[in-house]
């Protein structure tokens, strides 16, 4: 192949998965963009955006791997039961991940902002917060993730390429909108 | 496979420490956003580029790691300025950064000015946009290129490697891209 055609067919190919996250990006963006009251009421919380969002992607994208490979390999049906042992401890699993990284990234934030000596809110809020928001976003993207992926196997799609772009496209507005929700909620509860 | 393959603890334990790691890496973009958080915060429309932009250094980073990482596994792929696979998907990369960014800044400042109203110019948010991926894309070539040669010379599988690291090494940079195009142009 020649330059042109490597460049022209990566093009292609990349062009449309590109253009979804993007969009996907976008509307947590918007999200962000409307939650400056709270990024300015809870130091530190915007130093927090970058780490959860990736958990999220990092966490649930590799439950849909996992539960993808399974499939491949018939280690699990493709149907929503709560008695396949393999489906629940995978999803216990990510869930344990993404509660537990959300709260060690909040620990770590406010070592880092003590340490450089720049405002934050207190721990207990800002661990409150992560760990809500891990929760709330981790049940709703188990819930999208198990969906696509058994859904999409059993109409004869592969689940290896479904998994990545639905993660991509939802994990981001998932992870700014429930750290909104979980932010007003622990506000409400009085702290801050 | 072991036995911990399909357990919650065996699951945890193997992935706990990377994710505690990424994490820490992702750390240093949120003290950068903490830097300018006050710039953000006056303008919103940039705060709306925030996760897009991390998002599409990830991707770009990602995409071109995956693409040369099967190259290699193929033995098509090269280390060589003249390598047509490695010029082409460089330059593929280059497109698509320079396609998708000045539509992402539009898109940023259309939704930004009906949800509520922005204070920077579309040409403003589009410029920072354009030049943030123009340099984002040349970034990821370079830091996808030096990773994936680093495996290959270390003997290490670049699928379990290159792609972790080049999409967290790409979201903290595009956070750093976004300030210096953010100082450059608002």
């Amino acid at each position: 192949m020649t330059v042109r055609e490597v460049a022209r067919q990566a093009y292609r190919e990349s062009l449309p998965v590109l253009a979804l996250s993007a969009v996907g990006g976008l509307f947590a963006g918007v999200v962000l963009g409307g939650m400056d009251a709270e990024l300015e009421q809870v130091a530190g919380l915007l130093v927090l955006v970058p780490a959860l969002l990736a958990t999220r992607g990092n966490v649930y994208g590799s439950l849909g791997a996992r539960l993808g490979s399974a499939l491949h390999q018939g280690l699990v049906d493709p149907t929503f039961s709560t008695d396949d042992e393999r489906v629940n401890a995978a999803v216990a699993a990510a869930l344990a991940n993404g509660v537990l990284i959300s709260g060690i990234a909040a620990v770590l934030t406010v070592a880092l902002l003590s340490a450089l000596e720049r405002p934050s809110a207190s721990l207990a809020t800002l661990v409150a917060i992560a760990l809500l928001a891990g929760f709330i976003s981790g049940v709703l993207l188990t819930v999208a993730v198990v969906s696509v992926v058994f859904v999409g196997y059993r109409r004869g799609l592969n689940p290896d390429t479904l998994a990545g772009p639905v993660v991509t496209t939802t994990g981001d507005v998932v992870g700014v909108a429930t750290l909104l929700v979980a932010t007003r909620i622990v506000l409400a509860l009085g702290g801050g | 496979m072991g036995v911990s393959e399909w357990t919650v603890r065996g699951i945890v334990r193997r992935m706990l420490p990377v994710l505690v790691v990424l994490t820490a890496i992702e750390l240093g973009s949120g003290i950068v956003l903490n830097t300018f958080e006050a710039t953000l915060l006056r303008y919103p429309t940039l705060l709306v580029l925030v996760p897009v932009t991390i998002g599409m250094a990830g991707n770009l980073g990602s995409i071109l790691a995956a693409r040369f990482s099967t190259a290699l596994h193929l033995g098509l792929l090269s280390f060589d300025v003249d390598d047509d696979r490695l010029v082409g998907n460089a330059i593929a990369t280059m497109a698509l950064a320079v396609t998708v960014f000045p539509l992402m800044g539009a898109g940023a400042w259309l939704l930004q000015k009906v949800v509520g109203g922005t204070r920077l110019t579309l040409p403003t948010v589009v410029g920072v946009a354009l030049l943030s991926g123009t340099v984002l894309a040349a970034l990821a070539v370079a830091v996808t290129t030096i990773t994936t040669y680093a495996a290959y010379r270390f003997e290490l599988n670049p699928d379990d490697v290159v792609i972790p690291v080049v999409t967290n090494v790409c979201d903290v940079l595009g956070v750093l891209v976004l300030f210096g195009a953010v100082r450059i142009l608002v």
